[in-house]
């Protein structure tokens, strides 16, 4: 704090501390803002608002906002044309005593799919960046970049070449492979059948996961001291295990805490992978369905909007808990 | 003899203990490179590779009549291919552009300044790292239409431009950066936006590129906007057509899909090969206390 009156003590240029005086007004008026300003004074204020504002807005505008909308719309019914009718916990209530597929097959669904996405993307990503780390650097490089171009493929451009590779006809790659080795007699519909899709859901998903996350943790892992190691061994490590257990790992906690947020989000973001994989929304009898296809499905195919929003409340929620969860693990205390 | 060991985090040279480090990255490696291998061969498949049986990961004749047909498609519809791919191109340009001034000028002002209501603000940015988009797609659509943003070109890049990941990383970034040097600035007479132009940017030029490369990725391969937000066809993106033919997938179109997923994925990977050292600097200072 003692750079607080730097522009005090410290002579400015002419110009500036005429632009000063002429803010005086202002500068005492904010004075308590001032005060508290680390560099600058009142112009600074004004210039700081100007530069701070427009990031604001639109994060107001298209991420807060909407997740205020969605739940005052969740105790509504809306449906898109007239203006949103309350009715109270109707919604809620509905979602979790009348909507069997949700209970049934969309929470099981959801959970299962999350459960073995997030936490086996994330462990996978630091062993995979702990690894990478023992080798040097051009191998490095190149294995890394091989591992997170999945990553880049999320989304549309993807969808495409799984399609071609789980193809349900014998020209499907993996059938043809599996055929071929005598494996099975006749083609399988991968991507229709109950039977499989969760678990392609589950391997593309994982497959494409090592992104920002992983990169943040091998970084993580490549900057803690080598002094730090050496002075453990000579305190009495005695293999990589606890080499991890006591350096490695607590010395990256930052790093472990942002790749789980990112674990969280691909997991979540990657709600439509059975929709685009199977070709249609519900996926066959609800096998691949997730939470977001469940919002999708009220939303823009019946315009239930008000009950699709308590949905999204639902699903927020989790990924709270889930984020309140993580942080209590993996925060570091001050 | 173990004292050592722990020196062989990030080594200069090999060394054969190191082998077994490679015995699981290497096959590992290529079984994450399987489908992209695949991507790409199939993209320069001619007809009749595309049908034999049993198919190949390898190329033979490489053509790129994938490309050629993939074009042609759209010459039938009203709107010609170059059209989804201009305004891709148009959308992505924009959208990194606006992210970045955006995020660069937010961190500076919450890394160095102090204001009510600061660790509050960055505290829910932190949150929002989480935040997940299409669980909310109802109330932003119904935000854009408040707006009167349907079927306006712009309403493509202005619900991606508020990144909260980038707003989080180059912050991490500024605060390393000491006050002494943004004190100097000030003292030689720089108002703030002379201070952020040229001395805060040339020094987070890592973070920076990192969020170009990543609202990058989101600009280029979304399709929200196509999908929900405009109904006039000559606005959408190439994003969103590939998925309007993705879906009816058979050995005949599998190449000009294929076609279609490289010409998405190929720009991704060249801009991260080129700036990877930068996003590397960046993700040491990426952790969350």
């Amino acid at each position: 704090m003692e750079t607080t009156n730097v522009n005090e003590t410290i002579p400015q240029s002419k110009k500036d501390a005429e632009k000063r005086s002429k803010l005086d007004f202002l500068k005492r008026f904010k004075r308590n803002n001032e005060n508290n300003n680390h560099i600058g004074g009142a112009k600074s204020a004004i210039s700081s608002t100007i530069l701070i504002l427009p990031y604001i807005l639109s994060f107001f505008t298209f991420i807060v906002l909407p997740v205020i909308l969605a739940i005052i719309l969740s105790f509504t019914n809306f449906n898109a044309m007239n203006f949103p009718e309350f009715v109270g916990l109707t919604n809620y209530i509905n979602l979790f005593t009348n909507d069997d597929v949700f209970m049934q097959k969309i929470i099981p669904n959801t959970i299962k799919f999350s459960l073995i996405c997030g936490p086996v993307g994330y462990f996978l990503s630091f062993f995979l960046a702990w690894l990478l780390a023992q080798i040097p650097k051009v191998p490095r490089t190149i294995l890394a970049l091989i591992i997170y171009s999945p990553s880049l493929t999320a989304g549309v451009a993807m969808q495409v070449v799984w399609i071609a590779i789980f193809s349900g006809d014998a020209n499907g790659y993996l059938n043809a492979i599996l055929l071929d080795m005598g494996i099975i007699n006749e083609a399988i519909q991968w991507l229709q059948s109950e039977e499989y899709l969760m678990t392609i859901m589950i391997i593309v998903t994982i497959w494409s996961s090592m992104g920002v996350g992983f990169l943040a943790m091998l970084s993580g892992i490549l900057n803690i001291d080598s002094e730090l190691y050496e002075a453990a061994y000579v305190d009495g490590l005695k293999n990589r295990f606890q080499e991890v257990a006591y350096v490695t790992l607590p010395s990256m906690k930052p790093q472990l805490l942002f790749g789980a947020v990112m674990a969280v989000v691909n997991t979540f973001q990657a709600g439509s992978i059975g929709v685009q994989l199977s070709g249609s929304n519900p996926t066959p009898n609800y096998a691949g369905s997730l939470i977001i296809n469940h919002i999708e499905d009220y939303g823009y195919i019946r315009y239930e909007m008000g009950y699709a929003s308590a949905i999204s409340v639902v699903l927020l929620i989790f990924i709270y808990v889930v984020s309140i969860i993580i942080r209590k693990i993996l925060q570091t205390k001050e | 003899m173990a004292s050592f060991q722990g020196k062989k985090i990030n080594p200069k040279k090999f060394h054969p203990s190191q082998i077994k480090f490679y015995i699981f990255l290497i096959p590992f490696a290529i079984f994450m490179a399987i489908p992209i291998v695949y991507m790409f061969t199939t993209a320069f498949k001619p007809q009749e590779e595309l049908f034999k049986f049993p198919p190949s990961i390898l190329v033979y004749n490489p053509t790129m009549d994938n490309f050629k047909s993939l074009f042609d498609l759209f010459e039938t519809s009203s709107v010609p291919a170059s059209r989804y791919l201009f305004n891709s191109i148009l959308v992505t340009l924009l959208t990194v552009v606006i992210s970045v001034i955006l995020s660069v000028s937010a961190g500076y002002v919450l890394s160095k300044k102090h204001f009510k209501g600061q660790k509050l603000l960055f505290e829910i940015n932190t949150l929002a790292l989480m935040f997940v988009p299409i669980a909310v797609t109802i109330p932003r659509f119904i935000i854009i239409v408040n707006l009167g943003l349907i079927d306006k070109f712009i309403s493509n890049i202005l619900p991606i431009i508020a990144m909260p990941i980038g707003l989080f990383l180059v912050k991490q970034f500024i605060d390393q950066i000491p006050d002494a040097v943004i004190e100097a600035a000030r003292i030689d007479g720089a108002g703030e936006f002379t201070i952020l132009f040229r001395v805060i940017i040339p020094m987070v030029k890592p973070a920076l590129a990192t969020i170009a490369i990543l609202s990058f990725q989101s600009a280029w391969g979304a399709t929200e906007a196509s999908v929900y937000f405009l109904n006039d066809e000559s606005l959408k993106t190439f994003a969103y057509y590939i998925t309007t033919f993705a879906s009816g997938t058979n050995a005949a179109t599998q190449g000009v899909s294929a076609a279609s997923a490289l010409i998405m994925f190929v720009p991704n990977l060249i801009i991260f090969i080129i700036m990877q050292s930068n996003v590397m600097d960046t993700m040491a200072y990426s952790g969350i206390k």
